[in-house]
């Protein structure tokens, strides 16, 4: 590993809370070590702030190992960053060159609202959650795991879809900001699992119910979201989504919620 | 300070049916009438908060996350154990027993490990209900590997994010229970202090995390499942979020704190490489099941490990472990990764690594199936890294990892607190001094599916409460501890960040309490540790105001806490007059360099008693008994 540095112009964006005024303000990030990731640079860079008396730049993270879904900023433009299927605290300073100017701004939809500089308020995706996003099995209840064969094609294509983090790149990433790549997943893995099957009607429709409810957008095939999202979920499973929902409103005898 | 373990008596075997029996029921109707709290939402207290509201408690939950489902369990990647015997390879309950209790270097409860083998197959059945996509066979059937300080493969496993599916199967469990109104979910709130009213646990106080609020909440009980404090050490592989606070504060009120010396050194994680970094990242277990770990055989050898031919490598962990060879179990793993480094074999830039190499897993199997089974963890490696382990051998090197040691509880996970329990990692119960790889998933999720669901409502339905409210004075005194608490730590306007100080601690328990301790070293980190707390209070920075969204003060009051538990830590560890799983003080060794235990003398948990404020702490022990297993010296040869 290198011990190279390079220096950065940073303008973040800073909002004190939710009703307040945002704006970008410019920082000077010198001596990054390249081999720092870009979480590691803010690091530094609120090590700074904080020894010159002012606020340092309020971020979400915690795992810093792309698989807890908390951090996540739209950096030049794109969330989470330049690099493919990498979250921001996996991607590391390498990938920019020296004297890069670097936007970095929170993830923006009305449904996901600022709470401060770079941190969202994610609320409404637990709400989907909670609308449908489970099999209904009480503790104690569940027969012998293998009392069920499920064929090994149908649950690596459940684990792909499962492998979201929940962290709204997909939301942030499209122009309508819809909330159907997140949806889909969670719809997409219980839907191809037998298990899955008995709530498959009710759980599409109350699940996309909640997500118009909450103001997020729907899909219109622009993919962006498939380009950002950290863990690669498919669009593919949006159409899976589309099938269960128009399946479950014409052909069950589930109501629309 | 009265430690009485509970453990029924008679066969092993029926010790946990038995005790289900005896334990008083809390009727259906009556159980709507209880208010339980949960702080926590990993593994242990997403499942406990929804087991307990399936069952109609009224649950509250708390979590510093902006949403259950990110708790630091996530990031568990290999796998969790049960003793399905799907392998057809010998193994039993009795086997994972007995490989989990010999993995702690015989230094947990017979009782307690043998009810989370028998209940690890249960987890296994619940979460397949769920829908969790564990890894399966062509057939349709669930697959399994093995893990270290196993001869069986016993691990169920997710590809390399078993925690994740895991934690959100259990999510998903609690977000059905918010829905159906049973739990209330407090996201962004941290648990400040515990609570007590005529000595029973009735409440917490909290700081919400973006208001600055601090709120006062009641229940009949407090369930504690905030994890492990391996960030004592600064640099480990826990979240960054993941701190000590809420145990801390509950043993100032009076919870016993049980071998805390007791900290796990995870042998894969990815080296150190420069002093802005702020976490290390592990690399799964599961990795040893086809890399093999080597050094150069001599020292100082600068070349590619491509270019060092066969006969110039040591693959210590096969010439030293023959029978489990790359599989030891971690604390072994550990010490021997560390002593080919301390004898000038480690390598890279510097020289605190060992490589893990799957040159010949490839070339027997093929790199497609060494994707498949490890894809993700080759990329993140990469990523980090910037070199491709399909060529060149990873290095590794071991890192903090996880807390054996946590609150003492007892059988039915009552710390010494009435109505206070705590699950998971926060306690100590069932890991001895070493955990074994994928038993961390197990235990979280037995504690809080099938352990706490039916030992609370012992508690609930045997116990007399008083009205409490939350304008209780008990309620008043602690909201002005914390908010004073908070003051302080922003009045201070120092010279140094908190990260800085953090920092400080964290060298010197990795320095002298890490993988070797020594009487002198550990006494010296005393001081040390003393020093940079009393410059902590006079030189801190904490910007910014206790009304609003303001991570340094958050931080602080982790660190401050560290700063006073690092030393219990200490003392625990100089306590403890032998060397026993990761616990090695170099002064209690075999010839081979392997720990050296004293079963006569030091076959008990130490629990320590907070005193007051500047106080040394008080020592009680817990004296373990052994009547079902015979203690041997523990052998991976």
């Amino acid at each position: 590993m290198s011990s190279k540095t390079i220096n950065l112009t940073l303008k973040v964006w800073r909002q004190q809370g939710p009703k307040a005024p945002g704006r970008l303000e410019t920082y000077k990030a010198d001596n990054i070590p390249t081999d720092a990731s870009f979480l590691e640079m803010l690091d530094i860079v609120n090590q700074r702030l904080t020894l010159e008396g002012k606020e340092p730049i309020a971020f979400d993270h915690d795992c810093r190992e792309g698989i807890c879904g908390m951090c996540g900023s739209v950096v030049n433009g794109r969330p989470h960053g330049p690099e493919r299927e990498t979250t921001l605290c996996q991607l590391h300073m390498r990938h920019f060159q020296n004297g890069d100017t670097v936007v970095i701004e929170p993830f923006r939809a009305r449904a996901i609202p600022v709470v401060k500089d770079l941190v969202v308020d994610r609320a409404a995706l637990d709400q989907i959650i909670a609308a449908g996003g489970f099999i209904s099995v009480n503790t104690g209840q569940a027969p012998e795991a293998n009392s069920l064969p499920v064929p090994k094609d149908k649950a690596d294509l459940a684990m792909d879809a499962a492998a979201c983090i929940g962290c709204g790149a997909c939301i942030a990433a499209c122009p309508n900001a819809a909330a159907m790549l997140f949806t889909s997943a969670k719809i997409s893995q219980f839907a191809l699992l037998p298990h899955g099957r008995p709530e498959a009607a009710k759980r599409a429709l109350a699940m996309l119910a909640k997500m118009d409810a909450l103001g997020f957008g729907n899909c219109t095939n622009h993919k962006e979201c498939e380009v950002e999202c950290p863990k690669g979920i498919s669009i593919s499973n949006i159409a899976r989504l589309n099938r269960e929902f128009i399946k479950a409103a014409f052909a069950s005898r589930e109501n629309l919620p | 300070m009265q430690l009485d373990a509970k453990i029924p008596g008679g066969p092993l075997e029926t010790k946990w049916d038995r005790h289900r029996f005896d334990l008083k029921l809390v009727n259906p109707s009556n159980k709507r009438k209880f208010e339980i709290i949960v702080v926590g939402t990993g593994l242990a207290g997403g499942s406990a908060s929804a087991s307990l509201a399936e069952l109609g408690y009224n649950v509250k939950t708390f979590c510093i996350q902006d949403s259950p489902r990110r708790a630091h369990s996530i990031a568990a990647q290999g796998g969790i154990n049960a003793a399905k015997n799907y392998c057809n390879d010998g193994d039993s309950i009795w086997r994972l027993f007995y490989d989990t209790i010999k993995g702690g270097d015989f230094r947990a409860r017979e009782g307690n490990v043998y009810r989370l083998a028998q209940v690890s197959n249960l987890i296994i059945d619940h979460c397949v209900a769920q829908g969790i996509p564990f890894a399966r066979e062509y057939g349709g059937l669930l697959a399994n590997r093995s893990f270290g300080g196993a001869q069986v493969s016993r691990t169920f496993y997710a590809r390399g994010q078993t925690g994740q599916q895991l934690l959100l199967g259990a999510y998903s469990s609690l977000m059905r229970q918010v829905a159906r109104g049973q739990v209330t979910m407090f996201p962004r709130r941290e648990m400040l202090d515990l609570v007590l009213v005529d000595g029973q646990a009735r409440g917490i106080v909290v700081r919400n995390l973006i208001t600055g609020q601090v709120e006062r909440h009641t229940a009949h009980a407090v369930v504690l499942a905030t994890g492990g404090y391996a960030n004592v050490f600064f640099l480990s592989t826990n979240g960054m979020g993941c701190n000590v606070t809420a145990a801390y504060r509950c043993y100032k009120k009076g919870a016993g704190f049980a071998n805390p010396c007791y900290t796990q050194i995870h042998p894969t994680c990815i080296p150190v490489h420069g002093d802005y970094q702020s976490k290390l990242t592990l690399m799964s277990e599961s990795l040893r099941n086809d890399g093999r770990v080597w050094v150069p055989k001599k020292g100082g050898d600068t070349r590619r490990p491509e270019d060092i031919p066969e006969d110039e490598r040591d693959y210590y962990l096969e010439r030293i472990y023959p029978s489990f060879g790359n599989l030891a179990p971690r604390d072994i793993s550990s010490r021997a990764a560390k002593r080919m480094c301390d004898e000038g074999k480690g390598v890279g830039p510097t020289g605190r690594a060992v490589y893990l190499d799957f040159r010949d897993a490839i070339q027997r199997l093929g790199k497609a199936e060494i994707e498949a089974r490890y894809g993700n963890l080759f990329q993140m490696y990469e990523r980090i890294v910037a070199e491709d382990p399909y060529k060149t051998p990873m290095m590794i090197y071991p890192a903090s990892h996880y807390a054996m040691g946590g609150l003492w509880v007892d059988y039915n996970l009552m710390s010494t607190i009435p109505g206070l329990f705590v699950l998971g990692e926060a306690n100590f119960s069932d890991h001895g001094a070493n955990r074994l790889g994928a038993s961390a998933l197990m235990q979280g999720l037995g504690d809080g599916y099938f352990v706490i669901p039916y030992t609370i409502g012992g508690y609930l339905a045997g116990t007399k409460f008083a009205e409490v409210s939350d304008s209780h004075p008990a309620f008043q005194e602690s909201e002005a501890e914390v908010v004073a608490k908070v003051k302080r730590l922003l009045s201070i306007k120092g010279k140094r960040t908190v990260q800085d100080f953090h920092r400080d601690l964290g060298n010197v328990m990795w320095e002298y309490c890490g993988m070797g301790r020594t009487d002198e070293g550990l006494t010296k980190a005393r001081k040390l540790v003393a020093e940079v707390k009393a410059e902590f209070w006079q030189n801190v920075t904490v910007p910014g105001s206790h009304a609003d969204l303001n991570q340094s003060l958050e931080n602080a009051g982790r660190v401050a806490d560290f700063l006073e538990f690092a030393d219990v830590l200490l003392l625990d560890a100089l306590a403890r007059r032998e060397s026993c799983g990761c616990h090695f003080n170099e002064a209690f060794q075999t010839e081979d360099h392997e720990a050296l235990r004293d079963d006569v003398n030091m076959s008990h948990v130490a629990v320590w008693e907070y005193a007051g404020e500047g106080k040394e702490p008080i020592f009680n022990k817990e004296p373990l008994v052994f009547e079902f297993v015979k203690l041997a010296t523990r052998s991976y040869k």
